[in-house]
């Protein structure tokens, strides 16, 4: 079972990967838009890579709701429980 | 009165070099552009052989702009940001409603239009990229040169097989002239060396199965010719009205004096066997500069290194220049370049310009045996042009029977 830290990681490494922002600075309280400024194509290409990676689903309805990092990581968290 | 338009700025990243420099040394040095193919999916294939860049890409730019660019955007906007640079632009302010763009290509965004494929068929819809689009349309190059200089007066891309870079360059004089834009950056970009647009080119007989000897496989007007090696790169020119250029002080490269755009209407695939169409574009493209036959000095040929290609355009030299013919010294770049396809015309629109600017024309390489079925002034090492006003033409052509000839003169 992957701690909250763990999942923190995993995620930055992908939106590092996709839209380059350093991955230190894809922290929980971070907003996706407003803060590390991944656009809505991004975040497709982020929420894909993150049902690969921790092999869950994410539906599209879903992903408005994961505002920010903390967000996502605790929706992935709940799937994984 | 027509306003003249003019060549400012110049870049590339060719089969030969990363840059303008490195691919007009080697072109003058008669290098080969031609490579083994070593990639897996290669082993398969009839032909194992092309032009790759010589310059990968990703070493140049950013790589998370470059993961939302199909290779031949990329290729476009390497390109695109020299030119931009080498006409001294990047700290000029530059009216962005009169500035366009014209970079064609033949083919597009086709590698991301495969691997998006191959994606959707082995991983399933929801792992194809929400980038593919903008990635594929064949637009996107010249879109994203658009971003790059701010260009709000057009963004086009002309396709015409592989006419298209010359089209590019015709269409941008067409904007000058026409008082749209006061500075259009054009040429064309190409990145189709892929198995699928090999194997569909090799079963139509276009390329040259010579696997073991990569670099004597482009053979232009040779006795042995058997086909082309497929070429990938861009090439981009800034064009400007003389009047913009002179404002501000440019360094001037040569003058883009006519552009000549005709169309067979013979057959899908095949050229006019006696090149009537070709023909014209050369004739129109004179008349627009108001040249004569006799102030044509230098042709860069299209040249491919086909059997019927390479006959044809000759024949069209001597319709079109008639007794001036045997004072003009022809070349193909495409012995050294390989065919880059939608980006070809633009690649030799550059060698045409640089060999009115340094009076030095390139040679065409690996040709030793002269078709008798052709009665050219062929350079096969470098050949000095006179001082004095000169004139030079680029010809290209298309499947679809697209012609496309560019006159341009000393300033």
């Amino acid at each position: 079972m992957a701690t909250t830290e763990e999942i923190r990681t995993s995620l930055a490494d992908i939106v590092n990967e996709v839209a380059g922002i350093p991955a230190d600075d894809v922290q929980l309280d971070k907003s996706f838009v407003d803060d590390l400024d991944v656009d809505s194509l991004s975040m497709v290409e982020v929420v894909v890579a993150a049902e690969e990676k921790f092999d869950v689903k994410i539906p599209d309805d879903e992903v408005k709701n994961l505002k920010t990092v903390g967000d996502a990581v605790a929706y992935i968290e709940r799937q994984l429980a | 009165m027509t306003r003249t338009v003019v060549v400012t700025g110049l870049g590339l990243t060719s089969p030969l070099g990363g840059d303008v420099g490195s691919t007009w040394e080697a072109l003058l040095a008669g290098r080969s552009g031609a490579n083994r193919l070593e990639h897996e999916w290669a082993a398969q294939l009839p032909v194992r052989i092309a032009a790759e860049v010589a310059v990968e890409p990703s070493e140049v730019l950013e790589r998370v702009k470059a993961r939302r660019m199909d290779r031949s955007a990329q290729f476009a906007v390497i390109a695109a940001k020299q030119a931009w640079a080498d006409a001294g632009l990047e700290d000029v302010e530059v009216d962005s409603e009169r500035l366009g763009v014209a970079c064609a290509s033949g083919i597009g965004g086709v590698t991301t239009l495969l691997s998006s494929y191959d994606a959707l068929r082995d991983k399933g819809p929801r792992r194809v990229s929400p980038f593919a689009i903008p990635m594929l349309m064949p637009n996107s190059a010249a879109a994203n040169i658009g971003l790059v200089v701010g260009a709000q007066a057009g963004v086009h891309t002309p396709v015409s097989a592989c006419a298209s870079g010359s089209e590019g360059v015709a269409l941008g004089v067409d904007m000058i002239r026409l008082d749209r834009a006061d500075v259009v950056v054009v040429g064309g970009t190409e990145a189709a060396i892929h198995p699928l647009p090999l194997a569909a080119f090799a079963n139509m007989m276009a390329l040259s199965k010579r696997n073991d000897e990569p670099e004597a496989a482009s053979r232009p007007w040779d006795t042995d010719r058997d086909g082309f090696v497929l070429g990938e790169g861009a090439g981009l020119l800034v064009l400007e009205s003389e009047e913009h250029a002179k404002a501000r002080g440019a360094r001037v490269y040569a003058a883009v004096a006519g552009a000549g755009v005709t169309s067979d209407s013979h057959d899908i695939a095949q050229p006019d066997p006696e090149g009537r169409g070709g023909a014209r574009a050369m004739a129109i493209a004179m008349r627009d500069a108001r040249l004569q036959p006799a102030d044509i000095k230098h042709i860069n040929a299209h040249a491919t290194s086909t059997p019927q290609g390479d006959v044809a355009e000759a024949l069209m030299v001597h319709a079109t220049l008639g007794a001036a013919a045997s004072s003009v010294v022809v070349t193909s770049t495409k012995s050294m370049t390989g065919h880059l396809l939608g980006a070809a015309g633009a690649l030799e629109s550059i060698a045409t310009v640089l060999a009115l600017y340094n009076r030095v024309i390139p040679p065409t390489i690996n040709l030793h045996k002269v078709d008798e079925a052709v009665d050219l002034d062929i350079a096969t090492k470098p050949r000095d042009l006179p001082p004095g006003d000169l004139a030079a033409l680029n010809n290209s052509f298309g499947f679809g029977g697209h012609n496309v000839a560019l006159a341009f003169r000393t300033v």
